[in-house]
C-alpha cells in the first residue's frame, strides 16, 4: 500500500510523516515516532490504554486510522508537562497513589485531562464517566478518581 | 517514620509516560513472531507445510518442535513448541519469524497443519472415569491433596443440624492490562531475554532447557511490569523460549507480543472448583465436623496445580475450630486452557464456599451471621484443620473492626425494615478470610531469597533483589527496610532491575511471599551493612560500636553529640580502608513439621487474617447487582505505608467484584469464547462505588518491620460478602459463580414467584 503524508500537531509542535493509510494513530505513535507512552491493551476500543486527545476530545488511539488525524491537533502523555513542570494531573496522580503497574495511567491522564479541558470542576459522577473506558485491574479506580478530582480543584 | 507515606519509587517514570515496558523496546535489526496454534482440543500433528508461508515477502522463518535444540517441554508442561500432540485450542504448533508483525502473520495464517482429531474431555468428573481420553499419563489425575483431623463421622454423630452443600466457582482470566511479550537479543556468550515476569529464575530455567544452554549463559532483563496477578509465570516462560529460540537460529533480536485475543487463548487461567461440604453444627452454633471434597479442573498441563489444590485443601474449613475435618481434594487433566497460579492461589474458592456455608449455617439456627463467625473463629491456642496450635490470631480484631464500621447491627435492623415492593432490594453480607504466608511447609515449592546492598562511595546505596515489581509497591517496600535500618533518605537508595545476571535467585515473586520473604533478606542484607559501618565508625569516633544509632544521614551515640559523623564518610572511609561496603542477606521462612499423608501439622509460618462486608443494590427486573459499599478489614501486621495498603485493598475488592458477579472466560467443548474485553467483562470505574479499607495492625513475628503480605489475601473475602449480600437481600442464594444478570434473575424471579404463591 502506498505511504501517505499525513501533517497533524503533535503535543504543540507540527509533524510530517509518510504512512501507510491502514495503520492505526496508535501504531504511527508507537512505531513511527518513537512515541511509547501511549499503550496498547486490546486493539479494539475497550481497555483505553491508547487513549490520546486529539481537537480536545478523549480518544482511543487504537480505532484511529492515520488519514483522519490530518490537520488535527493531539496531546499524547509525553506532551502533558510542559517545560519540564509535570502536569497538576501528573502530580496529583502520584500524590493520590493513583499508579501501580502503570500500564493504565498513560490512557487515564488523558481521559482525565480531555475531561478538565473541557469541564474544570467535574463531580464524581462525571468523572467516572470520563474514566469508564478506562480499565485498571490493580488500583480499583477509587485513587485514580480522588487524584482526578483533587487535581480539578 | 514506618508509616509516614514516601513517594513510590517507580511512579514518576510511569506518570510521564517514559516507564519503558517490554513493547516499548526495540532493537536493530529485530524480528518479529507469530504463533501457530492448534484450533483443536486434543489433535495429533501429523505434518506441518511451510511452504506458502516461507513465500511470503519478509518470512525469514517458520520454526516447529525439531528446531528445538533442549526439551520441547518438561513432563506434562505445556510445550514451546508441541512435538507431536495438542492438548488444548492453543497449543503452540509452528512459530513464523518476519521482518515485520505484519508478515508474520500473513506468514502464521499460511502454514498448514495436518491434525488427526484425538477425542477430547471437558469435563473433570468425565475424566476421572475409567475409559475417559487420556490427557496425561493413565488416570488424568493431576494432584491430590489431603487434611484429616479427628473423626468426621463421630462428629456428624453430635451434630443437631448437618447440611450439605455444593458450590462451584467458574474460570476466571487474570487479565493485566499489559499482555504477554518477550524479546530475545542473541549475544556472543549466550542470549539475552527482556521480558515482564514474577517468576525471573523460572522463566530462565525454561529458556535454558529449551535451548539446552547452561542457565548462567541466559541473561533474564525485567524491564517495567504491566501488572500481573500470577499470570506472567510459566506463560513468560514460553514466549521466552520461543523468542530465544528465534533469536539463536536467526542471530537476531526477535520480538513476541501478543494481542489481547493471544493472550486470553493462550494463557493460563484461575482453577474452577466444584466443592461439595458436609457440615455438622450444634445448636449453640458450635461446629462439629465438616468433611469437604474439591474436584478442580487443572485444564491441559500441570503448572502449579499441586501447589493450589494443596492450599484449597488446607484452607477449605475457613478460618474456625472444627474439631473433626476431612478434606479431599484432586485436580484433573482435561483438554481446557490450563488452570495455574493467580491472586488468591487456590484461596478464593474456598473462601467462596466455606463462608457461604458459615452463612446459612447461622440462619438456619437463626443466630448472627457475625456471632456465628465469633463463636467458631480462630483464636489463639486454637487447633487448625490440620491440627496446628494458631498464635497472633487477629480474626476477632478484624471482626470488631468490621462491626463498628458499618454498624452492623443497626444496618442490619434498618434493611429489614425496607421496603421490599419496589425493583430495588438491598442487602448486607459479610465474610470472613484467612491464609497463610508464603509457600509453606506443606511443601509448595522451596521458600528462600537473597538480597545485596552495595553503599557506594558517597554513600547512596544501590539495591540488587529478584523483587518483580509488578504495580505492588515492592521496590518501594525494599527501599523502606533498608531507609529505617541505615537512617538513609529514601531518595538515596536505588533498586537494581531484576537482571539474572546480578541479582541473587529468590524464587518468585507469588503467594504473597514478595515483603515475607525477600524484605527479609533485604533487612539482614542491610542489617550487615549496618554492623560493618559501626564498627568502621566507632573507630573513629573513638566509641564502641554498640554506642551507635543510624539516623538521618548520621551515625551517633545519643548520648554525645561530638560523636557524630556522616553516612557518607564512613562510606568513604570503607573504600579507603578497604572494607567491605557491600551486605548480603539470606532468608528462609522456619518450615514446621508436615504429614503429607493426612495434611497435619504447621502448613504455614504466618497466617493474615481479614474480615469485610458488602452492601447491594439488586435490581429485580435487571438481576443487576452494585456494591454500593465495601468495607475491608485486613490485618497487615505493620502498615509500611497506609495509602499504598489501600490502594491493594481497593485493587482486590475492584478484581473480587469482577469474580463474584461479571467475568466470566466462557470456554466451549474446548475453545475459548471470550477472547477480548468485549466479551470478558473486567469492572469499569461505573461498577465501583464506595471502598473502605480498614487497616488491623498485628506486627508479624517474622516480616520485615512487622510486615505482612497482601497481595492475594485482599481478594479471598470479596466475592462471598457479596454474594451472602445477595442472598440477604434476595432471601434465596446463589451458589454458583458468577452471580452474573442470568444467575441473579433466575433466583430473583423464582424468589418472586414464591413470594407471590405464598
Ligand atoms: S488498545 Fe485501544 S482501547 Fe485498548
Ligand atoms: S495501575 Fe495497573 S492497570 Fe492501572
Amino acid at each position: 500500500m502506498p505511504e501517505l503524508k499525513i501533517c497533524f500537531n503533535l503535543n504543540g509542535r507540527e509533524v510530517t510523516v509518510m504512512a501507510p493509510p491502514d495503520m492505526t494513530l496508535l501504531e504511527l505513535l508507537r512505531e513511527k515516532l518513537d512515541l511509547t507512552g501511549t499503550k496498547k491493551g486490546c486493539e479494539i476500543g475497550e481497555c483505553g490504554a491508547c487513549t490520546v486527545i486529539i481537537n480536545k476530545k478523549a480518544v482511543n488511539s487504537c480505532m484511529v486510522l492515520v488519514p483522519q488525524v490530518e490537520g488535527t491537533e493531539v496531546i499524547t502523555v509525553e506532551g502533558l508537562s510542559q517545560n519540564g513542570e509535570l502536569d497538576s494531573l501528573q502530580q496529583s496522580f502520584i500524590k493520590n497513589h493513583a499508579i501501580q503497574c502503570g500500564f493504565c495511567t498513560p490512557g487515564m491522564l488523558m481521559s482525565a485531562k480531555a475531561l478538565l479541558m473541557n469541564n474544570p470542576n467535574p463531580t464524581k459522577e462525571e468523572i467516572k464517566e470520563a474514566i469508564s473506558g478506562n480499565l485498571c485491574r490493580c488500583t480499583g479506580y477509587i485513587q485514580i478518581i480522588k487524584a482526578i478530582a483533587s487535581a480539578s480543584k | 517514620m514506618a508509616d509516614s507515606s514516601i513517594t513510590r519509587v517507580d511512579v514518576l517514570a510511569k506518570a510521564l509516560g517514559k516507564a519503558k515496558y517490554t513493547d516499548d523496546l526495540k532493537f536493530d535489526n529485530m524480528l518479529y513472531l507469530k504463533v501457530v496454534r492448534c484450533p483443536h482440543p486434543h489433535a495429533r500433528v501429523i505434518g506441518i507445510n511451510k511452504e506458502k508461508a516461507l513465500a511470503i515477502e519478509g518470512v525469514v522463518a517458520v520454526l516447529t518442535a525439531t528446531d528445538i535444540p533442549g526439551l520441547p517441554c518438561q513432563p506434562k508442561e505445556r510445550p514451546i513448541l508441541v512435538p507431536e500432540i495438542a492438548r488444548y485450542a492453543g497449543d503452540g504448533v509452528a512459530l513464523v519469524v518476519a521482518e515485520s508483525p505484519k508478515a508474520a502473520l500473513e506468514g502464521a495464517e499460511a502454514v498448514r497443519v495436518e491434525y488427526e482429531l484425538l477425542e477430547a474431555v471437558f469435563d473433570p468428573e468425565e475424566a476421572l472415569k475409567t475409559g475417559a481420553p487420556l490427557v496425561h499419563g493413565d488416570n488424568n489425575v493431576a494432584a491430590q491433596s489431603k487434611v484429616c483431623k479427628g473423626d468426621v463421622e463421630a462428629g456428624f454423630k453430635e451434630a443437631d443440624l448437618i447440611l450439605e452443600r455444593e458450590y462451584n466457582t467458574h474460570r476466571v482470566e487474570h487479565a493485566p492490562i499489559e499482555p504477554e511479550v518477550a524479546i530475545a537479543v542473541p549475544t556472543f556468550e549466550g542470549i539475552t531475554v527482556y521480558c515482564p515476569t514474577n517468576s525471573p529464575f523460572q522463566v530462565r530455567q525454561i529458556v535454558a532447557e529449551t535451548m539446552a544452554m547452561p542457565q548462567s549463559q541466559i541473561r533474564l532483563f525485567q524491564p517495567t511490569i504491566g501488572g500481573s496477578f500470577g499470570s506472567k509465570c510459566y506463560d513468560a516462560g514460553v514466549l521466552a523460549s520461543r523468542a530465544a529460540l528465534a533469536a539463536k537460529l536467526t542471530g537476531r533480536p526477535c520480538k513476541i507480543v501478543y494481542t489481547r485475543e493471544e493472550s486470553i487463548v493462550e494463557s493460563t487461567k484461575r482453577h474452577p472448583y466444584k466443592m461439595k461440604y458436609k457440615v455438622g453444627v450444634k445448636k449453640n452454633g458450635k461446629l462439629t465436623a465438616m468433611e469437604v471434597k474439591i474436584i478442580g479442573d487443572s485444564g491441559a498441563y500441570k503448572s502449579k496445580t499441586p501447589f493450589v489444590i494443596s492450599r484449597s485443601s488446607i484452607e477449605a474449613t475457613g478460618p474456625y475450630v472444627v474439631p473433626n475435618v476431612h478434606t479431599e481434594a484432586i485436580c484433573v487433566y482435561t483438554n481446557n486452557v490450563t488452570s495455574c497460579a493467580m491472586r488468591g492461589f487456590g484461596s478464593p474458592q474456598v473462601a467462596y464456599a466455606s463462608e457461604l456455608l458459615m452463612d446459612e449455617l447461622a440462619e438456619k439456627l437463626g443466630i448472627d451471621p457475625l456471632k456465628f463467625r465469633r463463636i467458631n473463629g480462630l483464636k489463639d491456642n486454637s487447633l487448625s484443620a490440620t491440627g496446628q496450635v494458631m498464635q497472633n490470631v487477629t480474626l476477632d480484631e478484624c471482626l470488631d473492626k468490621l462491626e463498628q464500621e458499618i454498624k452492623w447491627s443497626s444496618r442490619k435492623a434498618e434493611l429489614k425494615q425496607q421496603d421490599k415492593t419496589g425493583s430495588i432490594v438491598k442487602g448486607l453480607g459479610l465474610a470472613c478470610m484467612y491464609r497463610g504466608e508464603s509457600f509453606g511447609s506443606a511443601g509448595q515449592g522451596s521458600d528462600y531469597a537473597g538480597a545485596t546492598l552495595q553503599v557506594q562511595r558517597d554513600g547512596s546505596i544501590t539495591l540488587y533483589s529478584a523483587m518483580s515489581e509488578v504495580g505492588q509497591g515492592g521496590h518501594t517496600m525494599l527501599v523502606r527496610v533498608v531507609s529505617e535500618v541505615l537512617g538513609i533518605k529514601p531518595s538515596r537508595i536505588f533498586v537494581s532491575p531484576v537482571d539474572t545476571c546480578y541479582v541473587p535467585d529468590s524464587g518468585p515473586t507469588v503467594a504473597t511471599r514478595g515483603t515475607y520473604v525477600i524484605g527479609n533478606a533485604i533487612r539482614l542484607a542491610a542489617e550487615e551493612v549496618k554492623a560493618k559501618f559501626a564498627e568502621v565508625a566507632a573507630e573513629e569516633l573513638g566509641v564502641r560500636p554498640e554506642e551507635l544509632v543510624f539516623k538521618d544521614e548520621r551515625i551517633y551515640c545519643p548520648g554525645d553529640p561530638s560523636k557524630s559523623i556522616s553516612f557518607s564518610r564512613i562510606a568513604a572511609q570503607c573504600y579507603l580502608k578497604s572494607k567491605s561496603p557491600y551486605g548480603y542477606g539470606w532468608w528462609s521462612p522456619p518450615v514446621g513439621s508436615w504429614d503429607r499423608e493426612k495434611g497435619q501439622g504447621e502448613a504455614y509460618s504466618s497466617y493474615v487474617y481479614g474480615a469485610c462486608a458488602a452492601e447491594v443494590e439488586l435490581d429485580l427486573d435487571l438481576g443487576k447487582v452494585e456494591v454500593m459499599k465495601f468495607v475491608a478489614v485486613h490485618d497487615v501486621g505493620k502498615a509500611l505505608d497506609k495509602e499504598e495498603v489501600k490502594g491493594q485493598i481497593a485493587g482486590g475488592v475492584s478484581m473480587g467484584i469482577g469474580y463474584a458477579l461479571m467475568e466470566d472466560l466462557v470456554v466451549r467443548q474446548g475453545v475459548v469464547k471470550t477472547v477480548n474485553f468485549d466479551e470478558y467483562l473486567l469492572p469499569t470505574s461505573l461498577d465501583i462505588h464506595e471502598i473502605i479499607p480498614v487497616i488491623v495492625e498485628q506486627p508479624s513475628s517474622y516480616g520485615p518491620l512487622g510486615a505482612k503480605g497482601l497481595g492475594e489475601p485482599v481478594m479471598s473475602a470479596v466475592a462471598p460478602a457479596i454474594l451472602n449480600a445477595i442472598a440477604d437481600a434476595l432471601g434465596t442464594r446463589v451458589y454458583d459463580l458468577p452471580a452474573n444478570l442470568e444467575a441473579v434473575l433466575d433466583k430473583a424471579r423464582a424468589a418472586k414467584g414464591r413470594c407471590c404463591n405464598d
